[in-house]
């Protein structure tokens, strides 16, 4: 490529996270040796003198004069009184300090994943994922994990309120049902629509069904709708099939996110891990194929990626189609790449047909009708496409709900009643909406925070949190997964079903209702309990006797083939975190890294590097370096937004991506708004189905933003055995690389005995150490996909505090584990061959660099294999970071939660102010969501990951009062707990029976610690990364791969190499 | 090296007669174990409380068959249905006894023996008290410390008398010497008095530092006068009869309102135990304070059947033992797996009317025991725990002879994760 040329690449590097990296090595070294990387406020130091300078070494004096005096004042000061305050009346099965786990089930907008809330003391503290459910296995997303910080959130709606001139006034329930049941006997016939989000709850779909005369409008923010219409056109009903990756040999994906956001992402990557976990004795994997326009999560993790113009979406599916079966003509296809990825996508599936699945996350009809087309051909139907099961997780139609704006603009809608949608925020056409709303005589708003829709409601009446209320789901036909409440309802909050039942005449509140309705289905009231226990009940599936049927794929064919998309195209996506903007007020969330650009606190646009050169943004190491990213005015029509860019390696050379959910209300709270821009106007109704893309023009802005991007916080000093890749071929061809590397070690270090753990080092041997129970890792890369439910599960576990966007551009993040994301390319950085997702946590050594130099002892190891942190032993030298090679360590530079002894040392004069987000974490409510067996960190200790230790200890507890052996499987870690895909496995590894022994044991030729020349002897192993495809990848030098052995030290590895 | 022998013979004496002794008393053991988790809420060997007392219970109604006993315990409901004495006590005590249908033969044998071996028990056994032995080593303390000052001002006198002497022997002999500085002034007495102030000092300002926020002794009052003595020592309630949380969980918990009033709904005065007083030598009024309680509790012992216990309101007592934030402590840990006695941190509270901290609670404290405090290791199906028999090294060196016991350190019980996390 003529880009790549011009920026010159001169580097034989293979993996690589930062544009620096690859374009300016030396000095992006040299940079990131530099402990502080922004400006000090010493500058001054040297020009005027000591005494001048802003902090100068009187005032250092004064600090140190005034706190010392602090101490002594706080010491002498009398020691408070507390108060212990037991129950009145104890119910019988609560044990004060013991947690409870109740089976619950998160919903949000047609996104069902059942769950086991973990109460402390009245207070849900943790999402658990509930491993009776067949279809999620007990997977978890971080939206799922970070719901638990939504119920303590401080912006929600705390009482219901009535629009009293421009202010909503807080009023009673008797009032408004008295106001509203009168304005509705009032509306003299015009109908009242209830406009939801997909409701997937059978319950209310009754209460809505025998409301009279009311009306129920699904709409989805990001539709679907594609989807369900051409299933119904292909003959299937307007549903969505359960897909089943698991069964899949080939897996061909046109634009959908399965593993990130497409459909339920927990059951896509259940099944999609079976196929890509590896058996070392039969070495198999699925063939994955991505076709997109932007780099997604979900491709990601493909095997080889296709990238396209979004609107060349419905050629590809019909070139596929015509080159399967040769019903349809193909279309002209310049892209010779992508010509040729098309023929051999199509020879694979023909190949593999019935064990082949193509899934596309297209919004248009035709498309979607080409791919059922294609699925039939392969023979996907009965096999990986499952209709016994069609899935409710998504149901609005798109033109549903432009009729609805149409009515309600011609003045024909009496009320509105408003649940979980927000169409002032997300409609392509937002004004148009609006304008409508103002036209309803009445409006009702059940949401629980006062989003954009809800503050231009007349009522508002906020419905319970899930973990607050009663409730039921069908995510799946013949699946219910069940809400019980875990917590008494922290504000005047009413389920938005009690207020349906009371205006449709029926005074039972939803509870009762919900009672009476499922102990009819289920027989009796004693079944469901027991269906409130186990949180889940299945049914098994109805035989399908649906068959396709070809008679739309001719209209299909003739209608994509005639679309033209422009020189430029944007197109929409989601992130895993942010979702449809649902996730936006959610600090947790907020500060997860994107899993690709590894942005926080932030929406950009993310362009190819072809267009970063068209555009004039050179890869140097400033654009690298500083987080100050070039602003474009990006515009689709008349709707414009400005935002800075963000480049990315492959992806499609004239598409920009941007996020969608960005860009809130200011009544949102402090937490989502001022974050990122709405690009949801960029979204546009072609008649039948909403497009979530569009042509685009971009003009410079000549001014940048910050990004507070965290990739490029830890630096390795370029050592490269931290990631091990390579691809199935190559493995199979040599698959010992790592034995050997080991082995190599061996012959260099442990010349003597051949034990490398004994020989090389000054430590007395790491075995003579520990006891029988020794805590042990293991992190199958082949089955990260990046998304980042283990992060946040650790942040809701260990109480990782919130740092804001400031702070994060500061390079002060505190998340215990981070999820590292290395490109994978030839020569040429955009010739993206794959992308790693590397867990890091603390490796938890057995001869731990920063054991060695703490000053007070304050970390080091147990004699169970744990690194241990002692907080208050901690003086906070930050020797132990500088120390660690896998910098997993996090100092608390500023006192993010408020643990201080001294009120207002939060406020940072000197270097600069915390983000109110911080303040928002501290207040009394959000505070309790902290789990109190972990201590909550004040200013100035270091901190990392613990393996959990407060679960080690329980489980250890909990078997010594039950007087057993412990058992492996009695320890999850939180990270292990949240993973979709099962990529972590805890346990004792001095068990030969427990399962992370065994995964060792059966993975010997993918086993491999990060950094193991260094001898550190990591406790965590990771199995290293397998890409399936027939590249050979050449070994340049010596026998252990292309790793060179130390990089850093090039005269060390010709040695090597002359050994060899 | 000669009375070695006898000794050694003595020892296996004693060492016999203990093991046939204790062999026993884990039967024994056994029954006031059961008594307490099954019987002892309702129960007294001596007193009547919500239930009959049970000493000599065997002389009593049918009990002399302990078929017939057997047959009450598992089903009391069933049983009276054609038992007249049964029927008798019904209406003497107002409700029915709760079944225990799970009790076996011998458990309920080990719970009669019990109650027997209690109830012959010479009276005022276990009421000795041992507070006298402190006083005197602080007494002791003075002494020295007076002797100490004393020698001090001699050895001072002595060497002023030493200097006049020498000035008296200078003048004498004519040598002459500059005027003797007085021993305020002297250097040296200043120096060494400085070093002695630094030194002193500095052990009471870190002594003290280190002591911040410790309330050994810490005895508040509480909003009712509530009587350990009384509940815990002279009535025997099990500890665990009212903080039975210590046995599942992380808190010990002070009881709920509710049961407090199990007992107390028919206890309504306090007459026949010993005067209450204050630390300020007040006395206190014990029935009085029973109605402090049953303010709380929205009770009438007047109209004690329209009592509704959802009213009741909780009791706000002040807390005594405060740990810090960062320190990790799990009572069901050293209660249940380490059968630790409440009385080894908490003190003689059987003694205590208003309970005050025995425990500094310090990690040096905590630390100390568990170095010394002994695992419950050697796992045989009957005694031990089981979660242990892991620690096969530790077991392989105890059947060798290498060691004789594990202690809590020998597992990682001094480690920092251990309790802080």
């Amino acid at each position: 490529m003529s880009a790549a040329a011009d920026l010159g690449y001169m580097s034989q590097k293979k993996y690589w996270q930062s544009f620096a990296e690859v374009n300016d090595p030396e000095n992006f070294q040299k940079k990131t040796q530099d402990e502080f990387r922004e400006e000090l406020p010493f500058e001054d130091v040297d020009s005027k003198g000591l005494l001048d300078a802003k902090a100068p070494r009187r005032d250092f004096l004064k600090y140190l004069g005034f706190s010392t005096a602090a101490a002594t004042l706080a010491a002498s000061c009398k020691t408070p009184v507390r108060k212990a305050v037991p129950f009145a009346n104890k119910p019988e099965n609560i044990i004060p300090g013991e947690a409870k786990y109740y089976a619950t089930t998160y919903v949000q907008d047609g996104d069902v994943i059942p769950v086991l809330a973990k109460v402390r003391d009245g207070r849900p503290i943790k999402i658990e994922g509930n491993d009776m459910a067949a279809y999620t296995h007990g997977g978890t997303t971080a939206r799922a994990q970070a719901s638990v910080l939504d119920l303590y959130d401080t912006h929600r709606n705390r009482f219901p309120t009535r629009k009293v001139g421009d202010k909503h006034e807080e009023s009673t329930y008797e009032f408004l049902d008295k106001t509203i049941g009168e304005a509705l006997a009032g509306l003299g016939g015009k109908p009242v629509v209830l406009l939801s989000s997909t409701i997937v709850s059978p319950s209310t779909k009754d209460i809505i069904a025998k409301f009279p005369n009311l009306k129920h409008v699904q709409y989805d923010a990001v539709s679907y709708s594609g989807m369900l219409l051409a299933n119904e056109a292909s003959g299937f009903g307007r549903k969505i099939p359960s897909y089943n990756f698991g069964e899949a040999k080939v897996i061909v994906s046109l634009g959908a996110d399965f593993l990130g956001t497409w459909l339920n992402s927990v059951e896509n990557a259940d099944g999609y891990t079976k196929g890509r976990k590896i058996n070392e004795k039969n070495v198999e994997m699925s063939k994955h194929y991505q076709f997109e326009s932007y780099l997604s999560t979900t491709g990601a993790s493909a095997d080889e990626r296709f990238t396209h113009k979004p609107s060349e979406t419905s050629a590809v599916a019909l070139a596929l189609l015509a080159a399967l079966d040769g019903s349809v003509t193909a279309p002209a296809i310049a892209d010779a790449k992508l010509k040729a990825g098309i023929t051999k996508v199509a020879a694979d599936l023909k190949a593999n047909s019935v064990k082949a699945l193509v899934v596309s996350g297209s919004n248009d009809v035709n498309v979607q009708v080409l791919v059922n087309a294609i699925n039939n051909a392969v023979g996907a139907y009965g096999s990986t496409i499952d209709w016994s099961r069609p899935v409710n997780y998504r149901q609005g139609i798109d033109k549903d709900m432009a009729d609805l704006v149409t009515e309600m603009e011609a003045g024909g809608v009496g009320a509105l009643f408003i649940y979980g949608a927000n169409p002032a925020y997300n409609y392509h056409d937002a004004p148009k909406f609006i304008a409508a709303l103002a036209k309803v005589k009445v409006s009702v708003s059940f949401n629980e925070r006062m989003d954009e829709t809800t503050e231009l409601c007349a009522y508002n009446l906020p419905t319970h949190h899930y973990l607050e209320s009663w409730g039921d789901a069908e995510p799946k036909a013949g699946i219910s997964s069940f809400i019980q409440p875990t917590i008494y309802p922290l504000f005047k909050t009413r389920p938005y079903q009690t207020s349906l039942l009371k205006w449709s005449g029926n005074n039972t509140d939803y509870d009762t209702y919900l009672k009476t309705y499922w102990a009819g289905i289920l027989g009796s009231e004693d079944a469901y309990t027991k269906a409130l226990q186990d949180g889940i009940v299945e049914t098994p599936a109805a035989a399908s006797a649906v068959a396709f049927n070809a008679g739309a794929v001719a209209g299909a064919a003739s209608a994509t083939a005639a679309k033209k998309g422009g020189k430029t195209e944007v197109v929409l996506y989601q992130k895993t975190s942010i979702g449809t903007g649902t996730g936006a007020t959610n600090p947790w969330l907020q500060e997860l890294p994107d899993p690709i650009s590894k942005a926080t606190w932030d929406n950009y646009a993310m362009i190819s590097m072809a267009k970063a050169n068209e555009l004039g943004v050179k890869l140097d190491m400033d654009y690298e370096y500083y987080p100050q990213k070039p602003v474009f005015e990006f515009a689709v029509g008349n709707d414009k937004v400005e935002l800075p860019v963000l480049v990315i390696p492959g992806m499609n050379a004239d598409t920009v991506a941007i996020a969608v959910g960005y860009g809130r209300g200011e009544k949102l709270g402090k937490t989502a708004a001022g974050v990122g821009q709405n690009v949801y106007p960029f979204s546009s109704f072609n008649g039948t189905t909403v497009d979530y893309f569009a042509d685009i023009t971009i003009t410079d802005k000549n001014r940048k933003h910050k990004i507070a991007q965290t990739q490029i916080h830890n630096s390795y000093e370029d050592r490269k055995e931290v990631i091990r890749e390579t691809t199935l071929a190559t493995f199979k061809k040599d698959p010992n690389v790592i034995p050997d590397y080991r082995q190599k070690l061996v012959d260099d270090y442990a010349k003597k005995t051949s034990d490398f753990h004994k020989e090389a080092t000054l430590y007395p041997d790491p075995a003579t150490r520990h006891n029988e129970i020794k805590w042990g890792m293991s992190v199958d890369m082949n089955a990260c996909y990046g998304c980042g439910a283990c992060i946040v599960a650790c942040n809701a576990e260990n109480n990782v505090p919130v740092v804001g966007k400031r702070e994060v551009l500061r390079y002060h993040d505190m998340h215990w584990l981070r999820i590292d994301r290395y490109f994978v390319s030839g020569e040429n950085p955009d010739d993206l061959k794959g992308v790693v997702f590397q867990p890091m946590m603390c490796q938890h050594c057995d001869n731990a660099p920063c054991e060695n130099v703490c000053p007070v002892a304050a970390t080091n190891h147990s004699t169970e294999g744990i690194n241990q942190m002692a907080y208050n032993r901690c003086i906070g030298t930050r020797y132990c970071a500088n120390n660690c090679p896998f910098k997993v360590r996090r100092f608390n530079w500023a006192d993010y939660t408020g643990a201080d002894s001294f009120a207002n040392n939060q406020d940072q004069q000197l270097v600069g102010k915390l983000d109110d987000v911080i303040f928002q974490m501290n207040d009394e409510l959000t505070r309790m969501v902290l789990n109190p067996d972990v201590t909550v960190r004040s200013r100035g200790v270091m901190e990392k990951c613990s393996f959990c230790v407060q679960r080690t200890q329980a489980a250890k507890l909990t078997a010594k009062k039950e007087n057993r052996m412990l058992a492996d499987g009695d320890v999850k870690t939180a990270c292990q707990q949240a993973c979709s895909a099962g990529a972590i496995v805890f346990g004792n590894a001095h068990d030969k029976e427990s399962k992370v022994s065994k995964v060792r044991e059966d993975n010997k030729q993918r086993s491999y610690y990060v950094l193991e020349q260094l001898h550190v002897l990591p406790n965590v192993t990771y199995l290293a990364k397998v890409r399936n495809t027939d590249e050979i990848i050449e070994e340049k030098g010596h026998h252990g791969g292309n790793e060179k052995h130390d990089a850093a030290v090039p005269a060390a590895e010709k040695k090597e190499e002359a050994q060899h | 090296m000669i009375p070695c022998k006898p000794i050694t013979q003595k020892l296996t004496l004693l060492l016999f007669s203990l093991t046939v002794f204790s062999g026993i008393q884990t039967y024994a053991q056994d029954g006031q174990t059961l008594f307490q988790s099954k019987c002892a809420a309702c129960h007294n060997v001596f007193k009547d409380l919500t239930g009959p007392a049970l000493g000599g219970l065997e002389t009593r109604g049918p009990w002399a068959d302990r078929q017939e006993l057997y047959k009450w315990v598992r089903n009391p409901e069933g049983y009276m249905k054609a038992d007249e004495y049964t029927q008798g006590l019904k209406a003497k005590y107002n409700s029915i006894m709760t079944a225990f249908p799970a009790l076996k033969d011998e458990e309920i044998d080990a719970i009669v023996t019990y109650i027997d071996t209690e109830f012959k028990k010479p009276k005022d056994e276990g009421q000795k008290t041992n507070g006298e032995t402190a006083t005197s080593s602080n007494q002791n303390a003075v002494i020295f410390g007076v002797i100490s000052l004393i020698l001090a001002i001699i050895a001072l006198i002595l060497m002023q008398v030493n200097s006049n002497l020498k000035k008296m022997s200078d003048d004498a002999e004519g040598v002459m010497r500059p005027e003797p500085v007085p021993f305020y002034r002297n250097k040296v007495y200043i120096a060494m008095l400085a070093i002695v102030f630094f030194v002193v000092g500095g052990y009471y300002v870190t002594k003290g530092a280190i002591g911040l926020q410790r309330q050994t002794d810490y005895q508040p009052e509480q909003p009712i006068y509530y009587s350990h003595k009384v509940h815990a020592g002279i009535n025997q309630i099990n500890c665990l009869y009212c903080h039975g949380n210590a046995w599942e969980s992380k808190h010990a918990a002070i009881p709920s309102v509710n049961v407090c009033m199990n007992c107390h709904k028919a206890i309504n005065e306090y007459t026949k135990g010993p005067k209450l007083y204050k630390e300020n030598g007040e006395e206190v009024n014990g029935t009085a304070e029973i109605q402090k309680l049953y303010a709380y509790a929205g009770f009438d012992p007047k109209n004690a059947n329209a009592w509704d216990p959802s009213k009741a309101k909780p009791i706000e007592w002040v807390k005594i033992h405060n740990l810090p934030d960062h320190v990790y402590f799990n009572h069901s840990q050293h209660v249940r797996a380490g059968k630790v006695q409440c009385q080894t941190c908490h003190g003689e509270i059987t003694a205590m009317d208003e309970v005050k901290q025995f425990s500094e609670l310090s990690m040096g404290w905590c630390v100390n025991c568990h170095r010394e405090t002994k695992v419950d290791f050697n796992y045989d199906g009957k005694k031990g725990n089981k979660f242990y028999s892991i620690y096969e090294k530790f077991h392989n060196d105890i059947k060798s002879g290498k060691m004789d016991s594990v202690t809590v350190k020998d597992i990682g019980g001094l480690e920092c994760q251990k309790c802080h996390y």
